[in-house]
């Protein structure tokens, strides 16, 4: 990969559900191994975003998208390996969902799904995705445990840790402190911090302050719509282009 | 207002309160009288049938004209009523109702198949039995036999299986469904992991509770299959071969109330010469109908505690 080719990118990108377009026809791209922040009230597009960047949309019945979405220079609506394009993206949703499984088994699930078969190597990915998420030293003891009994906080870094169990390019994650305590979002943000040097990141947040903390570049959605992207910094210190892009990072609307 | 009134209570809380006991105890009564026609059907079932209610009333054989020995035959029957349609109906329900909760598309076909099985729940069993007479008995040659009449009711309960498969799938929420396909793990690989392991309780009750209502149904066996009466030798080892007429409770409790009389006289075996029956077996002979209502009574209900015992089974060894 040549430095500096996007990991990502997005070309007059457009959804649909029904009738009602929800995403205007929107250009960006991420890079490689950056954190690329995207904020913006409800209703912006944002979580539209994530599915269309994981190829989970289509899933939504009379959902439509036009434009085009590349990864590495590949449209991503023409791969035929869905199921292995999926796995490129690793997606944590807002509300932890641990899988009513053992909470080995909900790591475990993603490999053994595409083929990976018990043993040393699949016991070795689980201890390291469960690292990775910051979870490994609280659940080392009961792997055998339900994964739903765990508290929100580490159900939600057990969804992280099933994110990683695929080896995603991307994470996305999507709003994932909303439904968690303030310590573990600061434990889950310095694995990300970490993360970073492996993948490339996408944070949809509505927190501004978790976006100035932890994106390289920040995006601001206003109604599908881009109304802003550029260094994170800048647009946090009342430096940013559009008046909008100050009023909300300073809480003035939003 | 001072301080001691504050604490007192206004002419509309007082209202208020009475009302809320008033409605609780009403509805308290309602529950009650439901428990208490159970608890009267059940005792005077068994009252009635206390003649004829001992261990061997189950596996003997009728005699003397279905006046005297036990209904071992027409509990086989149901039996294999039962074992047959939820083999047939099982299967099929579960599958299609797999499809239209997990698979299907919101469009007119969908909507189509979905009125369909609507309706077809709706249909009267009667007319079930009618449909069972043409479709299995004579198109498909099967003739008045076990297999037609179990056929029959298969696809009298389909409907209702796969109404309650869907209701148990959709139970499961729709987040978890969605965690999984972001891992890039296909749908069947989704139902199987996630959807069904935590379904399948839900599912395998409605199932056994469905085909074990129609274990009581009379209709659709009275003319694709039951038979009021097969004479069994003694001793002989009782069963049906699946093209064979066949003895079943609910029709051998049809027949012996409705469409049979006690005889005044059975024939003497030694002689052959007519003799009167005595008082104890004419009340024998009366308590033949409600002890195979008891029966009946018995095998739905162990039906459905197997159910229970198995959802318990499924709801504490999650794991599979």
């Amino acid at each position: 990969m040549v430095a500096g080719t996007p990991k990502l990118n997005v070309d007059s990108l457009r959804a649909w559900y029904g009738s009602e377009e929800v995403i205007h026809g929107i250009s960006f791209d991420v890079r490689e191994n950056e954190i690329f922040g995207i904020i913006g009230p409800a209703q912006s597009g944002k979580t539209t975003l994530l599915k269309i960047m994981n190829r989970t949309l289509e899933f939504t019945s009379g959902s439509r998208m036009g434009g085009l979405v590349e990864m590495d220079g590949e449209d991503i609506y023409h791969i035929k390996d869905v199921y292995g394009y999926r796995r490129r993206v690793g997606m944590v949703a807002p509300l932890p969902v641990g899988l009513p499984l053992s909470i080995y088994d909900n790591v475990a699930f993603a490999p053994r799904s595409f083929g990976m078969k018990d043993g040393e190597e699949l016991d070795g990915l689980v201890q390291k995705c469960l690292e990775q998420a910051a979870l490994w030293d609280e659940v080392k003891d009961r792997l055998d445990s339900l994964g739903t009994k765990l508290s929100g906080g580490q159900q939600q870094r057990l969804t992280i840790a099933r994110a990683l169990s695929h080896q995603p390019e991307v994470l996305c994650l999507d709003e994932f402190s909303i439904a968690i305590d303030p310590v573990t979002t600061m434990k889950i943000e310095d694995v990300l911090k970490d993360l970073r040097k492996e993948m490339t990141i996408i944070l949809v947040t509505n927190l501004v302050q978790q976006a100035r903390r932890l994106a390289d570049r920040t995006m601001f959605m206003l109604n599908g719509e881009v109304v802003e992207i550029g260094d994170t910094e800048p647009m946090f210190s009342g430096n940013a282009k559009q008046p909008k892009t100050n009023a909300f990072v300073s809480g003035d609307f939003g | 207002m001072n301080d001691s009134q504050r604490f007192t209570k206004t002419t509309f809380t007082q209202k208020k309160e009475s009302r809320e006991k008033w409605v609780k105890v009403l509805l308290f009564m309602v529950t009650l009288m439901m428990a208490l026609a159970v608890i009267l059907l059940v005792s005077f079932l068994v009252h009635k049938a206390l003649p004829v209610l001992s261990l061997n009333f189950f596996p003997d054989i009728p005699r003397d004209l279905m006046s005297a020995g036990g209904i071992w035959p027409a509990i086989l029957g149901t039996i294999y009523l039962v074992v047959l349609s939820l083999m047939v109906a099982a299967p099929v329900g579960v599958m299609a109702g797999i499809y239209l909760n997990e698979y299907a598309k919101d469009n007119w076909l969908t909507r189509l198949i979905n009125l369909a099985v609507i309706n077809l729940a709706g249909v009267p069993s009667i007319v079930h039995a009618l449909f069972g007479l043409g479709a299995f008995v004579m198109f498909a040659g099967l003739g008045e036999s076990v297999i037609a009449a179990s056929l029959t009711l298969a696809v009298m309960t389909m409907p209702v299986v796969i109404t309650s498969t869907r209701e148990a799938l959709s139970a499961v929420p729709m987040s978890f469904r969605e965690a999984s396909w972001n891992l890039g793990v296909s749908r069947w690989q989704t139902i199987r992991g996630v959807v069904l392991p935590n379904s399948i309780s839900g599912i395998l009750t409605g199932v056994i509770l469905e085909v074990s209502r129609a274990a009581g149904e009379t209709a659709p066996i009275m003319i694709t299959g039951a038979a009021a009466s097969i004479t069994f030798r003694q001793g002989e080892t009782v069963y049906y071969l699946l093209g064979e007429k066949f003895m079943a409770l609910s029709y051998h409790l049809y027949y012996t109330s409705m469409g049979w009389k006690v005889p005044d006289k059975l024939p003497n075996p030694e002689t052959g010469e007519m003799v009167p029956m005595t008082q104890a077996a004419l009340e024998y002979a009366q308590a033949i109908p409600y002890g195979t209502a008891v029966v009946l009574l018995g095998v739905v209900l162990l039906f459905n505690s197997v159910s229970i015992a198995f959802r318990y089974y499924l709801r504490t060894h999650r794991k599979w």
